[in-house]
């Protein structure tokens, strides 16, 4: 049984959660594989996605992991909602709370709004990534994929590379992997990387063929141009130079290193498409595929922490 | 405590419930053996291991079936269930499939596996097999096909069944269980 009520962020969950939660997923990854994939276990639960910012892959994954394991689903996106009338978070979900929904799926811009609306309301809330902070089905499925790809995590070197900065899905990985015992170095260009970092546990390095050196997987983030309010790098033709990931570099190491990314990808800026595209390196589609296993497990789980009305 | 099956009986038991499946299935090659996790599993491989023997057939088809994902209480219980494993290596369209479950007591489990069943496929025709049958406990409209022994049970009591490959011993009980 989960340590918590609500997913808000991996820096609540327990080593232990985290293995539950992905003995959890085997069980639903096997679901998926049959010809009906598909579970009653929530026939009884409404979940709402509720996403203030952008997502494809995200939403997508979500509904799809609700509507397997038998739940219904309601979408709200807050472009075109009364948010735009100046209604706030909370008015919002309780007013989407008093049509009988159990479970709250929510994205939003800002950092820390999952916390502030667990406080607020009932149900169970599943953080799908707030503002720059954390995103914490992200930093599971990562780890997750990773974990099949390598086996045990423990004492691996995983690299993660590029704007650590904006990317809530940094700072999931840095905690969840940390917990898993693996060593995190992050490597990107000063301006992208956090001053104090280090206090988190993880390497820091500038140079990206330094930082790959000894590391069996890299997680490539994606450069979020919508968050960077002033010029951080010059242009991208230089961070593609100098932080690009691309087959020559990566030949040039001499050892298999496993590559991923969360994204959606910027082709010939984190990433050239000669690696993304390359089978034997890239497990990006197995990421997006065990997303919606891990997704079923953290809702089917929380969904046993809801109150008995 | 009391002891409803000792090991020798046990065996006995166990031998006749493989003996009554061969006289009703003269084909076992149809016949698709389903232990329902997590306690059914030790009963359906040691009921395969006496069909090997006693048909000197090599290959009868034998699977694992977790329900927790079909079980009507995901909202009820106290604590979630955590999932096994299920490890089906065949298809059972228009097979003869048995299912096998260590304790019959209110059909909730059964019904759940019929559940669990159907979605790998519709098969000919559903039986079932258990070690013991709690007599007027149920709450669904399920019956058993082969029964192993039965008992009369009161609602405070639970029948405990021990396997020597996992508990150290053969045995069945009736424990009584502390009234809350």
């Amino acid at each position: 049984m989960l340590s918590v009520k609500h997913l808000l962020g991996i820096r609540d969950l327990t080593t232990e959660d985290i293995g539950l939660i992905f003995k959890t997923a085997d069980n639903f990854k096997q679901v998926l594989q049959r010809p009906i994939k598909k579970v009653p276990s929530l026939r009884d639960t409404t979940v709402a996605n509720i996403f203030f910012e952008n997502s494809t892959r995200t939403r997508l994954s979500f509904e799809l992991a609700e509507k397997r394991l038998g739940a219904d689903v309601v979408n709200f996106s807050a472009s075109g909602s009364s948010v735009s009338k100046g209604e706030t978070l909370i008015d919002t979900v309780k007013n989407i709370l008093s049509m009988k929904v159990d479970m709250v799926v929510m994205r939003h811009s800002a950092s820390g709004a999952p916390w502030f609306l667990a406080n607020h309301i009932n149900a169970s809330i599943v953080n799908a990534g707030d503002g720059t902070n954390e995103h914490p089905t992200q930093a599971l499925l990562d780890a997750y994929s990773m974990r099949e790809r390598i086996g045990d995590l423990r004492g691996k070197n995983i690299t993660i590379i590029g704007d650590i900065m904006h990317s809530r899905v940094a700072l999931s990985n840095i905690y969840c992997l940390n917990k898993l015992g693996a060593r995190v170095t992050v490597a990107g260009p000063p301006t992208l990387i956090p001053k104090h970092i280090a206090t988190l546990g993880v390497k820091v390095e500038y140079d990206l063929k330094k930082a790959l050196e000894n590391c069996d997987v890299a997680n490539v983030l994606r450069i979020q141009l919508e968050r960077q309010h002033k010029p951080l790098f010059s242009t991208l033709r230089e961070y593609a130079l100098y932080y690009g990931v691309n087959r020559d570099m990566l030949d040039s190491l001499g050892r298999d290193i496993v590559i991923m990314h969360p994204g959606p990808i910027n082709r010939g800026v984190e990433l050239n498409s000669d690696v993304a595209d390359d089978p034997n390196r890239s497990i990006i589609l197995d990421q997006v595929e065990n997303g919606v296993a891990i997704r079923m497990a953290v809702i089917y789980l929380l969904s046993g922490k809801r109150e008995i009305e | 405590m009391k002891t409803l099956l000792n090991e020798t009986q046990l065996e006995l038991t166990l031998q006749r419930l493989a003996h009554q499946l061969v006289e009703n299935h003269t084909d076992l090659a149809s016949l698709a053996i389903i232990g329902i996790q997590p306690r059914g599993i030790q009963l359906s491989e040691r009921i395969v291991r006496i069909l090997k023997k006693i048909t000197r057939k090599k290959n009868i088809d034998h699977g694992k079936l977790d329900i927790t994902f079909y079980r009507d209480d995901v909202h009820t219980s106290a604590d979630i269930q955590v999932p096994s494993q299920t490890d089906m290596p065949f298809g059972i369209s228009g097979r003869n499939v048995l299912l096998i479950d260590d304790v019959l007591y209110t059909g909730r489990t059964i019904r759940s596996a019929m559940d669990a069943l159907i979605d790998f496929g519709r098969p000919a025709k559903v039986e079932l097999l258990v070690l013991v049958d709690r007599r007027f406990s149920r709450e669904l409209p399920i019956q058993p096909d082969y029964v192993g022994y039965t008992v009369d049970t009161i609602l405070t009591q639970k029948v405990k069944v021990y396997w020597q490959e996992k508990d150290g011993k053969d045995e069945v009980a009736l424990i009584d269980k502390p009234s809350a």
